[in-house]
């Protein structure tokens, strides 16, 4: 389901937050529903290793 | 080729998830380890984790192993245990190339009495020894040795007869119970032990043992609140022995660690170890320790998250939330977190923290590679020098090197 | 207090049949441990092990005799006082971390939309690196993107606008730090009240100056979207600001729409200011740095050369006669004269030092537009280019929140440790006569930027006084009375350091214009 820009503007933020909880802290202060997710950066693997994992998975 | 080879694997990694499930463990015996554990020979110590002599072994398991030599006689005194272990005559083998785990140090000798576990969906055994709080870390003070000797002379031989004329204990039921009571039965089987000790209540009651064993077993069941961490431990290695072998699964079968070195071992791969340097563990400290003392992770107990439990269900247990930070929200997250790295969920084993849903179950190590999420595991922490009992506990993740190394191992074996 | 040695203490305070687990005591012991004066500390049950071991470390026997294994000590060692206010106040250390409880974390993007099926935008604020990534995942699942991160590629960010243009969603960014989207704020945002004027910006500081000007002239704001620093570049093409025109002139609660940016690209400044002509409600646009702008003919567009003449136009579009609301307090032309007075012959210069690079950039053009020039590490054309380290022989407004400041380091809008430093180093700088702030307020921004600042700014002017010069310090304060800083408290604490409080960087940059235009003025009059 797409919520476009005119639902954004309708309903208000109903967000999903990633990176900096701050942002994700000051929304729920302000009655905002929104849920952080815990980001992690993406494993770096050398390229043989990825490389390797691609005939895997 | 590619597309095949990946349709193996995840046909291969069904299996083993199907095997993680219909795992069955009951107790059938407590029994001495030389009379059970397969090539256990006398002059041989089997410890945790993967391979390690003497000179390489962390002080806590140094202590540990010198600990036990003076339970079996085989020295009068502390220098004679170190000389004699030091001079090569007594062997050295994982418990995990015996069907057997140890906590922390997991010293197991031939006097040593243990728990039988039979996986019954399966017929394998497994084997794990008494949970204590002081020569499994190092000490080998004359206290901690008195608590081996009362639990190979009293405790140990009563609950044998106990277990014995109940036919078997099943432990997948008190396990599925405690898992809803708040344990995670790694470091708080509190509940499971409670269920246990009530289990075992009346069949010793019935067993017609001497009045003051039968008060001081009881008494023992009762009041040791990390009791069924030795019934988890050897549950789970039952478990997970069943999914070993299977040809093409990129499941991880133990997780095991000696203070030196974190090892792991895979499905397809066998009895070999993929190794990586031993972590440190993040934690809460006893009084009067502190980080300056800690030795690295250590123990077989770790075989408990490669069954799903443990650190996997971290969210469950709001009773040990502390040592990941304080808060049930970040727990629950390493709960869900692990639902990343595994193959299937537990139909059996249910959380309510997280909407009764199954515990994640059957670590793949190629996921693990592919997300660089590391299994979260929580332990007791040991002494880093010999001598000492427990100094606290954490969590720890294993090097991500073990699981780099293990999926290398496996592509080059399949010609990936 | 008594002295070092004879001040420590070891004492155990016991609790009847209390029980906690031993995880959880750990956990105290561990707090205990950290607080000030306490230098061990241990909360176990009283279990004969337990009490061993206290005694083996030392502690009070006595105190420890009549304890069982059913009750709690707390055994602590360390100053005095420490160890009383611990024991009297024992209850308050065992409670749990209650604060940290809340239920908003999930540990995958499947996971947190599966809890929140109706989600419609998610906040982006992971490195540049991974952004583009995030973003599109955010994209696929049907959600509008507020992406804060920067150093997106321009290639990603067209990639990612066609994508939302296509499915009616928008971008937000990349290097987007603040949007107001129905009342709520995103990002870096300010507390403002809801009203008719709906916002388009390019830039998170103008957007916020604007909005915060809005609301401290009494009226509000529809929505506030950011749309990224590149949108109107010919690159992009304005996707973003189009859109969201677009969907402002849809909005019912929106009843005139203003458009705040840097100048667009060539290609795309036509296309811009056709849309808004075409536009069926009241529309401003203030192009910050451009030298002029045309608009097409019988458009009733109207253009602003700054965010504050862009905030009265708007206002005066709803109706608003009387903008004194928005005039200054305080007499600036008397202070201007008695400032002045007290400098000495070598202070000429005013030193800018700004946490908003739309501050910065307004501020050159204001200096620009009374035949000033300046240096500037984010100089507008015909401004000079200044790096750090440069001796500073002429007017400089430094962006502090750039790059070369900000790689590895915390803004200056969350930290102030590199901005105090550039203000101590300001009233070393004898050719300083206006030292030029910055104050932002509001959700995501330092928790008290003014008190931050205060010392460093009382030190910068102490050092004038000593070469008998004196050090003019005006600071513009981006911020409302609902901000969680308290506005007031901030205002209050810049004038006790010694500045000029103005509410608009415009105002501020003006005054410092006046003020070495009056040194100029006298020096020419000796």
């Amino acid at each position: 389901m797409t919520a476009t820009l005119q639902a954004l503007l309708d309903t208000g933020p109903i967000a999903i937050n990633l990176g900096l909880r701050d942002f994700a802290e000051s929304l729920k202060n302000q009655g905002a529903p929104v849920i952080h997710v815990t980001w992690e950066p993406p494993a770096e693997i050398d390229a043989d290793l990825a490389s390797l994992l691609d005939t895997l998975i | 080729m590619g597309a095949d080879l990946k349709q193996r694997i995840e046909d291969a990694n069904a299996e083993f998830l199907r095997r993680m499930n219909a795992g069955d463990p009951v107790l059938v015996d407590v029994a001495p380890a030389g009379d059970v554990i397969p090539g256990l020979r006398d002059r041989m110590i089997l410890h945790a984790g993967p391979p390690v002599e003497w000179q390489r072994m962390s002080g806590a398991q140094r202590g540990a192993c010198i600990g036990i030599a003076l339970f079996e006689g085989w020295a009068k005194d502390g220098a004679e245990a170190e000389a004699l272990l030091r001079g090569g005559e007594i062997s050295f083998e994982p418990n995990h190339h015996h069907q057997a785990v140890g906590p922390m140090a997991g010293t197991i000798t031939r006097s040593m009495w243990v728990f039988v576990v039979e996986n019954r969906a399966f017929g394998n055994r497994s084997f794990c020894r008494q949970v204590e709080g002081r020569q499994q870390f190092g000490d080998y003070g004359s206290e901690a040795l008195q608590g081996l000797v009362t639990w190979r002379d009293v405790w140990a031989p009563a609950l044998r007869k106990a277990v014995r004329s109940a036919g078997g204990v099943a432990l997948k039921p008190i396990i599925t119970k405690a898992l809803q009571m708040g344990d995670e039965l790694h470091n708080r089987p509190i509940a499971a032990s409670k269920l246990f000790a009530c289990a075992m209540a009346v069949p010793l009651v019935k067993a017609g043992l001497p009045q003051e064993q039968l008060a001081a077993t009881l008494g023992y069941l009762g009041g040791h609140d990390l009791l069924f961490l030795g019934l988890s431990m050897a549950a789970a290695k039952s478990i997970a022995d069943a999914g070993r072998a299977i040809p093409y699964s990129t499941g991880v079968t133990a997780m095991a660690r000696n203070g030196t070195e974190f090892g792991i071992q895979v499905s397809d791969l066998g009895d070999e170890w993929f190794v990586g340097p031993a972590p440190a563990i993040h934690g809460l400290f006893l009084p009067g320790f502190s980080e300056a003392d800690a030795g690295l992770d250590m123990g077989d107990s770790a075989i408990t998250e490669t069954v799903g439990w443990g650190g996997f269900v971290l969210g469950g247990a709001p009773g040990i939330l502390s040592f990941v930070g304080g808060t049930p929200d970040e727990a629950l997250n390493y709960s869900r977190q692990m639902r990343q790295i595994c193959i299937g969920q537990s139909g059996e084993y249910l959380i309510p923290a997280l909407g009764f849903e199954g515990t994640a179950v059957g670590i793949d190590v190629r996921k693990v590679v592919k997300t660089g999420i590391a299994p979260v595991i929580d332990t007791a922490m040991a002494h880093r020098e010999p001598g000492h009992p427990i100094i606290g506990a954490g969590l720890v993740r294993p090097p991500m090197e073990c699981f780099e190394k293990a999926v290398r191992r496996f592509a080059a074996k399949h010609g990936g | 207090m008594g002295n070092g040695r004879g001040n420590a203490t070891s004492d155990v305070a016991i609790r009847k049949n209390r029980y906690y687990d031993s995880v959880f005591l750990m956990s105290v012991a561990s707090r205990l441990a950290k607080l000030p004066g306490i230098e061990d500390a241990a909360a176990v049950m009283a279990t004969a092990n337990n009490r061993k071991m206290l005694l083996d470390l030392g502690f009070d026997p006595a105190g420890l005799r009549e304890a069982t294994a059913n009750d709690l000590v707390l055994a602590l060692r360390g100053e005095r006082d420490a160890v009383r206010s611990v024991f009297d106040d024992l209850d308050s250390h065992l409670v749990r971390n209650e604060d940290a409880v809340s239920s908003i974390s999930a540990s995958s993007w499947r996971e947190a939309l599966t809890r929140q099926p109706a989600s419609n935008v998610a906040l982006v604020s992971v490195p540049g690196h991974y952004a583009s990534r995030e973003a599109d995942v955010a994209l696929d699942a049907g959600l509008n993107v507020f992406l804060f991160s920067d150093h997106v590629a321009v290639e990603d960010e067209l990639a990612l606008k066609r994508k939302a243009a296509q499915a009616g969603l928008i971008v937000m960014g990349p290097d987007c730090g603040s949007a107001i989207v129905a009342g709520i704020g995103l990002g870096f945002a300010n507390v403002v009240r809801r009203g008719p004027i709906g916002v388009v910006a390019s830039s998170g500081t103008g957007l916020q100056e604007f909005t915060c000007l809005v609301h401290r002239a009494g009226s509000g704001i529809s929505h506030a979207l950011g749309t990224g620093s590149r949108d109107l570049s010919d690159a992009i093409g304005g996707i973003s600001t189009l859109a969201a025109v677009r969907a402002l002139e849809w909005d019912q609660g929106t009843r005139a729409i203003v458009v705040l940016s840097k100048p667009p690209g060539a290609r795309t400044l036509p296309s811009l200011m056709a849309v808004l002509a075409g536009c069926s409600k009241p529309t401003v646009v203030c192009l910050l740095g451009a030298e002029a702008v045309t608009r097409p003919r019988g458009s009733s567009t109207l253009v602003a050369r700054t965010l504050d003449e862009a905030a009265a136009m708007a206002l005066r579009a709803m109706g608003a006669s009387d903008l004194s609301a928005t005039a200054a307090a305080v007499d600036v032309r008397g202070w201007v004269g008695a400032e002045a007075e007290r400098m000495n012959s070598e202070q000429k210069y005013i030193r800018g030092l700004f946490a908003g690079g739309t501050f910065c950039y307004q501020a050159q053009q204001i200096l620009r537009d009374r035949g000033m020039t300046a240096g500037s590490n984010a100089p507008l054309p015909s401004m000079h280019a200044w790096v750090e380290g440069d001796a500073c022989c002429e007017h400089t407004l430094v962006d502090m929140g750039s790059d070369e400041f900000t790689e590895g380091r915390p803004h200056p809008m969350i930290d102030a440790t590199q901005r105090r430093a550039h203000v101590l180093a300001v009233g070393e700088d004898a050719e300083a006569a206006v030292l030029l702030l910055d104050v932002i307020l509001g959700y995501g921004a330092a928790q008290d930027p003014a008190g931050d600042l205060a010392d460093a700014i009382r030190r910068a002017r102490a050092g004038a006084e000593r070469r008998g010069g004196h050090l003019a310090v005006i600071a513009s304060v981006c911020g409302t009375d609902g901000d969680p800083q308290g506005l007031e408290d901030q205002e209050t604490t810049l004038r006790d350091a010694g500045a000029l409080v103005c509410t608009s960087n415009a105002r501020a940059t003006s005054a410092a214009c006046e003020l070495v235009g009056r040194l100029s003025g006298n020096r020419e009059a000796k």
